[in-house]
């Protein structure tokens, strides 16, 4: 997020935002600890994950599969819980070389 | 110098016409004793015509403070006031104006806090708030409490400053009193008290996020701009009342001194209280003892330097505290030492609680407790320990 370089001395007055629509930086895919990983051989395209997901962190594609923004995904599993044909497994997220 | 005419006016009536001459915007407040009279003048003043502000009327002091929050956000100048269980319920909002540098005005009626239930004046609401960030003032009389709500706004919404203000009335000793108060020229205060503008209000056609969302990554370097930004604000109250004096001709300061001339014990007080320690330290300098008054006008930012300024000949350091905190004593007495600190000054202080809940501390009241300082630093100087000590308490009914 572009503020995390910034010094105290570089906020606006009462760290006020003037760049409208910042949210949409906030990497809220951070906090996920599982990620949903999928198997679209046996999706039916019905589109329940996509409108069950509570962060709006789903996508459809061009050949009208649905595939999980892992920017915003937080790794819930409602998406997996929902499924009625088991496409979605969360698997446990692993620390990558270098990150803290 | 005298400037005005003098109306007897009470305290309450002091701030509304404060008020009503800072021209102000917006008003929202909730009704509650000792601060009622306030809120009463003032929305009679918009009924009839007398001051062209919204009144928004709220179902309690949480929501006022809300209201000024977003008003002051829309660049629009506010006033509210409260008093000890309200300050209490607002207090969920205190933060929010000193936080996202909204320059709210406040008059607090100060109350004591339940229970038992009293309306009656003390300090325990006062120390409640003094973190949150808020510069906060204190008045003496009905005069102060017209020219420092005046003093406030310029504070406040000064391009350096840019921090809520409170000033501090005792209730029902000011919000209740009628006195004579000098009420200046209109335009002259008007004058003193220029329209504002805010770097940063809510407008669609340059929109900005206020009070945002703020993870670990920025929330100390915020609260570090805050803290440094409030620091700098000391100077300035200096100069504005500076200011004041050159333009209204009363002068007023930081830490306030009286008869301190060659004493070497002094009184602190802080509020209407301090007018009976005058009278208490005239007679005690009839009777020979050299004794002054320190009266705290500014309260935060706390004026470390001239604090210590004032106490530098003084040997002894008798503080007043109108509230408690619990297990700890007296937090006026505390904060007075912890400034001292530093310097490793070979000072006395005593401390001492008393007026809680409305009880009157008679001239005899302060002359006891010089004589019950001097003999706890003999106790002190033998060793013994020294515990906060409640002044003007009746003992088993005799």
């Amino acid at each position: 997020m572009s503020g995390e370089k910034r010094g105290w001395q570089d906020l606006e007055i009462g760290c006020v935002v003037t760049e409208p629509g910042s949210a949409a930086s906030y990497k809220t895919g951070d906090w996920r600890s599982e990620r949903p990983v999928r198997d679209n051989t046996k999706c039916i395209k019905c589109g329940i994950c996509y409108i069950y997901c509570p962060d709006a962190a789903i996508n459809e594609d061009e050949e009208g599969y649905f595939e999980a923004d892992l920017y915003y995904c937080k790794g819930c599993g409602v998406c997996a819980h929902e499924c009625p044909r088991g496409v979605i497994t969360m698997v446990e997220e692993e620390e990558e070389e270098g990150e803290k | 110098m005298r400037k005005g005419k003098i109306v007897g006016l009470e305290g309450s009536f002091a701030v509304a016409e404060a008020v009503r001459m800072a021209k102000v915007d917006v008003i929202s407040a909730f009704p509650i004793t000792p601060q009622t009279h306030i809120v009463e003048r003032l929305a009679e003043m918009v009924a009839d015509g007398e001051l062209d502000a919204e009144f928004i009327c709220v179902e309690s002091e949480h929501t006022a403070m809300s209201a000024c929050v977003g008003a002051s956000a829309a660049g629009a100048r506010v006033f509210t006031c409260t008093a000890g269980p309200g300050l209490e319920y607002m207090y969920n909002m205190m933060t929010i104006p000193s936080s996202m540098r909204l320059p709210v005005v406040m008059v607090i009626a100060n109350r004591a806090l339940s229970a038992p239930l009293s309306v009656w004046c003390d300090h325990s609401d006062m120390m409640t708030i003094r973190d949150v960030g808020w510069i906060q003032m204190i008045a003496e009389n009905n005069q102060e409490a017209f020219d420092l709500t005046v003093c406030a706004y310029r504070i406040a919404e000064d391009k350096e400053v840019l921090f809520p203000a409170i000033v501090h009335i005792d209730g029902f000793y000011l919000s209740h009193v009628i006195e004579g108060v000098v009420l200046p020229d209109e335009e002259e205060v008007a004058h003193f008290i220029p329209d504002y503008e805010h770097p940063f209000v809510l407008d669609p056609e340059k929109p900005v996020s206020m009070g945002c969302y703020g993870p670990p990554f920025i929330y100390p370097e915020a609260k570090k701009a805050q803290e440094f930004d409030f620091e700098k604000t000391k100077p300035k109250i200096k100069e504005i009342w500076k200011e004041f004096g050159e333009t209204f001709g009363r002068y007023y300061a930081p830490v306030e001194k009286y008869k301190m001339e060659g004493a070497s014990i002094a009184l602190l007080t802080m509020g209407s209280i301090g007018e009976t320690a005058m009278l208490a330290v005239d007679e005690m300098r009839e009777e020979g003892r050299d004794a002054g008054l320190l009266r705290l006008r500014l309260w935060r930012p706390f004026p470390f330097k001239e604090f210590r300024d004032a106490v530098k000949d003084l040997e002894l350091l008798v503080v007043l505290d109108r509230a408690i905190s619990f297990g700890m004593g007296g937090p006026v007495c505390s904060e007075v030492k912890s400034a001292l600190y530093d310097k490793r000054k070979e000072l006395s202080i005593v401390g001492f609680i008393g007026g809680l809940g409305g009880r009157d501390i008679p001239i005899d009241g302060f002359k006891e407790m010089v004589n019950l300082a001097l003999e706890r630093v003999k106790m002190v100087e033998r060793g013994e320990e020294m515990e906060p000590e409640m002044i003007g308490v009746r003992e088993w009914g005799r």
